[in-house]
């Protein structure tokens, strides 16, 4: 194992933890309106599937998008513009938290139907196959979106035509507050939806950046050589509550299932194998946390700073002229 | 030439696709069975399997598929085998193909075609019997176009598949074995503008898609009593070509709208609405709308034939204003 690169996956997740953290503050203060939902606990499966991707191969996701956009290389600074609702914002302020879009780095947006982008990612992934490019798509969802119709015609598609996407099933146990063993019939083993269209499936431990990251780089290399689907299960956890507007357990989980879970929060998970194989110490992730401190400081200060958009932008972009 | 609409929708897409490779027909039936109304007829010989794509039905599926390869830079033509299958496509339609250029700041764009048949054809009954244009015109990011006639049919298909934005293209099935004239050779016609399709001085009637040749039809009839009427046929729905209209009602002083779909909140209250805000002064009467019945279209040949507008009642609305 290389220090350099763990301390690199390390300090991604940590931009997305704090990143995320002062979001929330800034909710509190109403700088931060609408729907946020937050990442924080499911830092591994993006960062540990980005990490095994190239620059040109598109992501797609949901509306709890923040972590994806920002590991795939997002200015901190334009996804906090866009969260404030500012000008400067990666989508000029008109997409907000839900709907964070990076062409540049391939990032195709975030989306807010549950189920309703799984088609999307097939379409990328069909324009790939149709110009002969190596690209390969990948599609982040919550478990949440398994059962809806969109979904399955999604999964029928790619293992009919045999699209190079893979769907990343980020598994963190409940739709909002429903638990997965209420809303989805093979909840044992959620792959075997994905293997009854004949899409190889497997599952991994989504808190471990390293083990998402190994198993992604297989994957991804499948995926590119072959052209066939893949869907993996990412088992993770969700420690704060669906949005800003439930508390962290809520009514339908306790409070000691969410502490169980913290105790393998990925950040955790990776320092301690630094720590035990001496690749780091506690300076190091020191300086780590004065780093990312300064760089999600300096996001808000550019939101805070940035202008809203002119009301002349109101109707701009509505129509390609 | 004389050609009839559905050979002119096939001349659209297949001068469409030769010119740019990154045109593909995808939809039910639309490659080896040639298309449920035949429109795709001869495309799969043509272009091949990779052009043309015969999919599963699920129209939510294979338009967002087409969604997401217009993203990353083709230009998808889906054909709905009617566009009441659009219904189980609209949050693709609406929620995707619609906003994603808005929501991304301008990053991205939706190049693409969603076409098929709306309206009734002969007692489909209510599931397959329905316009919808109205649906489809209250979406901002959508463009809306109506054909009537084999020349602006190929002419306007043909400048959406060029449009860089997501266009709803409404026929007929009652349309597809009309003929008409087409030029030779290559022409495109303007997306959002009207065109005046018989002169007349005494009342304006503004029609689209198949109520055109309702209104071209209670033309003639009026005009051998002495009615002279104008048929303005607006061709795109959205955006509106509201100064053509306008600037006839401002010689006819009198407008009668015609459209198949539902009275209520239907395409002609929107024109209504439209004109009365620009024309009101010129106005010698209240508008009138001919429309269809807002009931679930019944399958019986006679309360279907009073469900959708007919002669004696366009020539009834003329005259009614004159």
């Amino acid at each position: 194992m290389d220090r350099t690169d763990l301390l690199s996956l390390y300090r991604q997740m940590l931009l997305i933890r704090r990143f995320e953290e002062k979001s929330a503050e800034m909710y509190a203060l109403a700088k931060i309106a609408g729907f946020l939902h937050l990442y924080i606990g499911e830092e591994a499966v993006a960062v540990g599937t980005i990490a095994a991707l190239r620059p040109d191969d598109y992501v797609i996701s949901a509306y709890r998008d923040h972590g994806h956009c920002l590991a795939r290389g997002s200015d901190p600074g334009k996804v906090m513009a866009e969260l404030f609702g500012k000008a400067t914002g990666l989508c000029k302020g008109k997409g907000g938290s839900m709907h964070l879009v990076d062409a540049e780095k391939s990032f195709m947006g975030g989306y807010a139907i549950v189920g309703g982008h799984l088609p999307l990612a097939t379409g990328l992934a069909f324009a790939s196959q149709y110009q002969s490019l190596d690209r390969v798509t990948v599609c982040f969802f919550g478990e949440g979106a398994l059962p809806s119709g969109q979904a399955h015609e999604a999964f029928n598609l790619a293992a009919l035509w045999k699209l190079p996407v893979i769907f990343v099933c980020e598994n963190n146990r409940y739709g909002m507050g429903t638990p997965v063993e209420r809303a989805v019939a093979l909840y044992t083993d959620i792959t075997e939806t994905a293997r009854s269209y004949g899409i190889a499936a497997e599952e991994m431990d989504g808190m471990d950046v390293l083990a998402v990251r190994s198993v992604m780089r297989r994957v991804v290399e499948q995926v590119r050589a072959t052209g066939t689907p893949c869907f993996i299960e990412a088992k993770t956890y969700r420690f704060m509550g669906h949005s800003m507007a439930d508390p962290a357990h809520g009514h339908y989980r306790t409070k000691e299932e969410v502490e169980a879970y913290r105790k393998r929060d990925p950040l955790l998970v990776l320092k301690q194998t630094m720590l035990d194989q001496n690749l780091a110490g506690e300076a190091d992730f020191k300086q780590l946390e004065q780093e990312i401190g300064a760089v999600v400081a300096a996001s808000i200060k550019f939101a805070e700073e940035s202008p809203f958009p002119s009301p002349a932008e109101l109707h701009q972009d509505v129509l390609m002229e | 030439m004389v050609l009839s609409y559905r050979e002119a929708l096939n001349q659209a897409m297949r001068e469409e696709m030769r010119r740019d490779p990154r045109v593909f027909l995808i939809g039910e039936e639309v490659a080896y069975y040639q298309g449920a109304f035949k429109v795709s007829k001869g495309f799969i010989e043509e272009f091949g399997p990779r052009r043309v794509i015969d999919t599963p039905i699920t129209e939510a599926g294979f338009t967002g598929l087409a969604i997401g390869a217009a993203m990353a830079g083709l230009r998808p033509i889906v054909e709905l085998m009617t566009m009441n299958f659009g219904i189980v496509a609209l949050d693709q339609i609406v929620n995707n193909a619609a906003k994603i250029r808005y929501m991304s700041g301008g990053q991205l764009s939706v190049p693409m075609v969603i076409r098929g048949p709306g309206s009734a054809a002969h007692q489909l009954a209510a599931q397959h019997s329905q316009s919808l244009e109205a649906w489809f015109c209250h979406v901002p990011g959508l463009k809306v176009i109506v054909p009537a006639t084999p020349r602006d049919a190929k002419g306007l298909l043909k400048s959406a598949i060029r449009d860089p934005n997501p266009v709803i293209f409404i026929e007929a099935q009652l349309l597809y074995g009309t003929k008409g004239e087409v030029p030779e050779g290559e022409y495109t016609i303007p997306i959002g503008v009207a065109e005046v399709k018989r002169p007349g001085h005494a009342v304006t009637v503004v029609a689209y898609s198949k109520m055109l040749l309702l209104a071209l039809e209670a033309a003639e009839h009026l005009s051998r009593e002495g009615i002279e009427i104008e048929v303005i046929d607006p061709r795109t729905l959205k955006p509106l070509d509201l100064e053509t209209i306008v600037t006839s009602v401002k010689k006819t002083g009198r407008l009668v709208i015609v459209e198949e779909g539902w009275r209520f909140c239907g395409l002609g209250a929107q024109i209504a609405e439209s004109v009365y805000a620009t024309a009101f002064d010129y106005l010698d009467a209240p508008i009138v709308r001919v429309t269809g019945a807002d009931i679930p279209m019944p399958y019986s040949r006679p309360l279907e034939d009073a469900a959708i507008p007919d002669l004696p009642r366009v020539i009834e609305a003329v005259k009614s204003l004159c």
